[in-house]
């Protein structure tokens, strides 16, 4: 399969999704076994009344092993505690299964939810019939079919036989969205209780009988390649087995432990072929970007004519670095090669891929590997690479035993993919009053669908359709993208380009602000005050919704009104995922660093599933984004990653971490993305705080060097 | 290999492992208690938190030698029943996302609250800041510390 950009796989999704209505309900009785009722893929209802609900999504925090069954349960009428969940592995039953661009509840919001009126609607028949009343005379609630009428009931275990001999209707109707009673409800996460027992099993539990354990010695060096390896040194550590090259790049040591894999890489020799970037830096990395910069950009937005306005031009330019996803926990995956088979136990947001790259690298046919999906520490977009399971599946094969592959912490580091570095050159034309009469936004990056060999229409990375919107009423602006190419490996960070753009755009909305002396609350509800559509691509952006959200987390911040002596607030908006969000950022300097006490953050992300789960995203968000703004920095050295762990790599603690404020819109549009737009609004919320504090502008991340 | 002899979650556990093993490896490879999780191996992250006579220390740092015939608790052995007040408050704070480092977290606040049965914001920050979350969840981990130290939110 040819690699596809997240944004390709998220929409094949999509149209699988409508295709699935039909698509996905299986022929009956075959997989109803044992008088159970499975009227589709999502959902089965057993006789004692156990109904399990499938997630074809992977849980990595974000909370779809919950959210997603409350949606079918809403409309299947269940009772919330017969719900059990089991997780798909890769299927060919649920389109695609990729979890990335914040697009699980919203891609599978259709499907769950007819997958749940459907089952209802037969199991009211198989009542009607059975009591040879009206269906209309009957109704369904809390896992049972009720007759008021004649106050009789049925459970849906006693009608799962019968259920399971109706067709299935292609249409059922829908709820309201005010009859809801578990949508739009806090409920507890189901996978709490075995996360803070320890008994929760991600990828890096998974035991196969037998099993060993392997590590894998990788070039430091960007694409540099294995000249020999002598292992007589490592072969003298107990436990070592197989040692030996796994494609062009990596040594495998394998051994009866993971100590003992640790301790046969340490002492293995190995000659480097260097290749050809080892002599990379990041100060050689950020020169070809402003180098590029005025190259010819590709059109991502236009609205009149940028080059007619004049008045007052304002510019400035913005840069950002990679950055690390370090997700706790590191890579690994397990797989189990047997000639003709290789199942798999991933912890992957992209089963399908793992399956299909799995079959090409090890030449099985795609039919031929299992994979199975674990939870997973963390995923932030690296689990949309397939190279652990790749890895995990070639290992087994050289070795012939069933094998854990691990990477080490700083394997993850060194190894990784890694958000692009950016340029940013912005320019705007401002009248008598300081408003805007153009605005233009060039964005200088490398591309990653590009890197993995899938360059988008007319050089747009796909992603970038959706990642840098500019959703305020300008008469003239402009967004160019500006392709190159870095030798660096390239991934879907949280957010992907939405970082980058939003920190530029709104860190430059900003200082057009404090040229004009207006207050920048103000100032962006001027450039929204019109309800006007903004069509990026397939996305149509509603100056309205973005307002609503600004005005929601201004007001929930006190913006405008006294603070504690010594703080200061700044304020930022952006949409992406189809959501629309804003943060107010209140912090302190101290010797001359910021110090972040308090983040309020307001979101339109239409329906909201579970306000628990979606302040979760919003706080995970904010301090994920806090990270990568103080000091998520990735730099190259002699091409090789200079970071190594968390000394060097440093996320936020405890002792930095602010209060953060989650506030949703009430909404009842479909429900939008939630897992990455909290990110972006946060770098530049807090640089304008520290701009309102010092006065002095910060153009480049990381804040703190 | 030499023998070792722990003393594990209340029961003697032998185990043949090279001297220089962090226990971290022995918990979770040898003796298949896969709560303590890896993290960094340096000692950095905190995932690996275990109590070794009741103070917690890095898993991933200690060499199994080192802790022959000590007293060792992992969160399997936390409580009886996985109901510690700590884990309950961490349920009715919701605070797990992605989980993976919550159960060292869990066995860093409880060594804490052994020592200090009512700490003070301060003090949980002190205690805690050895402890990385890459989901973010420092708000709620703390509202839970307070919740199982019976000071409510």
């Amino acid at each position: 399969m040819s690699p596809l950009s997240r944004r390709e796989f998220v929409t094949m999704g999509v149209a699988a999704g409508a295709g699935l209505v039909i698509g996905f309900y299986l022929p009956h009785g075959s997989s109803a076994g044992s008088g159970a009722f499975a009227p589709n893929a999502y959902l089965k209802i057993a006789p004692d009344g156990k109904i399990t609900v499938v997630v074809a999504r992977s849980e990595m925090g974000q909370g779809v092993r919950t959210s997603l069954p409350m949606i079918l349960a809403e409309e299947l009428e269940a009772n919330w505690k017969d719900i059990v969940v089991e997780q798909a592995g890769a299927s060919t039953l649920f389109g695609d299964q990729t979890t990335g661009g914040s697009a699980s509840v919203r891609t599978t919001w259709d499907p769950m939810r007819k997958a749940g009126a459907a089952a209802r609607e037969m199991l009211i028949s198989a009542a009607a019939i059975k009591w040879g009343v009206p269906r209309a005379s009957c109704q369904a609630q809390n896992s049972f079919v009720v007759h008021a009428a004649s106050n009789r009931r049925l459970s849906y275990g006693e009608l799962a036989k019968s259920a399971s001999a109706l067709p299935v209707p292609t249409d059922p109707p829908l709820k309201q969205a005010k009859d809801y009673q578990i949508v739009g409800k806090s409920l507890p996460r189901i996978d709490t209780p075995s996360k803070v027992q320890g008994t929760a099993e991600f990828g890096i539990d998974f035991h196969v009988p037998g099993m060993k354990y392997a590590v894998l010695a990788r070039c430091p060096v960007i694409g540099g390649r294995v000249a020999s390896f002598d292992d007589k040194e490592s072969r003298k550590i107990s436990g070592v087995g197989y040692v030996g090259k796994i494609g062009d790049a990596a040594v495998a040591v394998v051994a009866d432990s993971v100590w003992g894999a640790m301790e046969g890489r340490r002492v293995l020799n190995i000659q480097w072929d260097e290749g050809p970037n080892k002599d990379l830096t990041s100060a050689s990395i950020y020169d070809a970007l402003k180098k590029s910069a005025g190259g010819k950009g590709a059109t991502l937005y236009s609205a009149g004519d940028v080059s007619k306005a004049s008045g007052r031009r304002i510019q400035a330019a913005y840069q950002l670095p990679f950055m690390a996803h370090a997700a706790m926990e590191p890579g690994n995956c397990t797989a189990d090669f047997r000639g003709s088979s290789c199942e798999l136990w991933a912890p992957t947001q992209v089963p399908q891929d793992v399956r299909d790259a799995v079959a090409q690298a090890t030449g099985l046919a795609a039919d031929q590997v299992k994979v199975n999906v674990t939870l997973m520490g963390g995923g932030f977009g690296r689990r949309l690479e397939h190279d652990y399971g790749v890895e995990a599946a070639l290992v087994s094969k050289a070795a012939n035993v069933p094998v854990k592959v691990i990477w080490t912490r700083e394997d993850d580091m060194r190894n990784s993919t890694y958000r692009p570095a950016s340029y940013h050159l912005l320019s705007a034309t401002l009248d008598g009053a300081g408003w805007p009469l153009a605005f233009s936004h060039r964005i200088v990056s490398p591309s990653i669908s590009a890197q993995k060999g899938s360059p988008g229409d007319g050089g747009i990375d796909p992603d970038l359709k959706d990642e840098a919107s500019l959703i305020y009423s300008f008469p003239n602006s402009s967004v160019e993208y500006v392709d190159t190419t870095t030798p660096v490996p390239l991934g879907w960070m949280r957010s992907v380009y939405a970082l980058q753009a939003a920190f530029a755009s709104e860190s430059f909305i900003d200082e057009l602000a404090a040229a004009a002396g207006k207050n920048p609350l103000d100032y962006r509800l001027h450039l929204l005050a019109k309800d006007e559509d903004i069509k990026y691509f397939d996305t149509v952006w509603h100056t309205a919704r973005m307002r609503g959200a600004l005005q929601l987390a201004a007001e929930k911040a006190g913006w405008g009104k006294p603070l504690a002596a010594g703080h200061y607030q700044g304020i930022a908006c952006f949409g992406c995922f189809n959501s629309y969000m804003a943060e107010v950022v209140e912090i302190s300097m101290e010797n001359d660093q910021p110090r972040v006490h308090r983040v309020v953050a307001a979101v339109d992300c239409g329906q909201v599933v579970n306000p628990n789960i979606l302040e979760q995203q919003i706080q995970g968000g904010v301090i994920f984004a806090l990270t990568n703004a103080l000091r998520g920095q990735i730099t190259i050295d002699k091409g090789r990653v200079a970071q190594g762990n968390f000394d060097d790599y440093a996320p936020i603690r405890m002792n930095e971490a602010p209060a953060v404020e989650a506030y949703f819109v009430p909404s009842t549009e479909a429900p939008t993305g939630v897992g990455e737009p909290p990110v972006p609004p946060l770098a530049p919320a807090l640089c304008n705080a520290i701009f309102a504090a010092t006065k002095k502008r910060i153009r480049a991340l990381p804040i703190l060097t | 290999m030499p023998d070792f002899t722990l003393r594990v979650n209340g029961s003697e556990r032998k185990v043949s492992v090279s001297p220089e093993t962090p226990l971290l490896w022995v918990l979770r490879d040898t003796l298949q208690l896969t709560g303590t999780k890896f993290g960094c191996g340096a000692g950095l992250c905190g995932a690996c938190t275990v109590h070794l006579e009741g103070v917690a220390v890095r898993s991933c740092s200690t060499p199994v030698s080192q802790v022959a015939g000590k007293n060792i608790t992992t969160i399997e052995g936390l409580s009886p029943n996985g109901l510690h007040a700590l884990q309950q408050a961490w349920i009715a704070e919701q605070v797990p996302q992605c989980g993976y480092c919550q159960t060292g977290q869990i066995m860093a606040a409880a060594a804490l609250l052994a020592k200090v049965p009512q700490p003070s914001d301060e003090q949980i920050t002190k205690t805690m800041t050895g402890n990385l979350c890459r989901c973010g969840t420092y708000d709620r981990i703390r509202r839970a510390i307070h919740r199982a130290a019976g000071g409510g939110q």
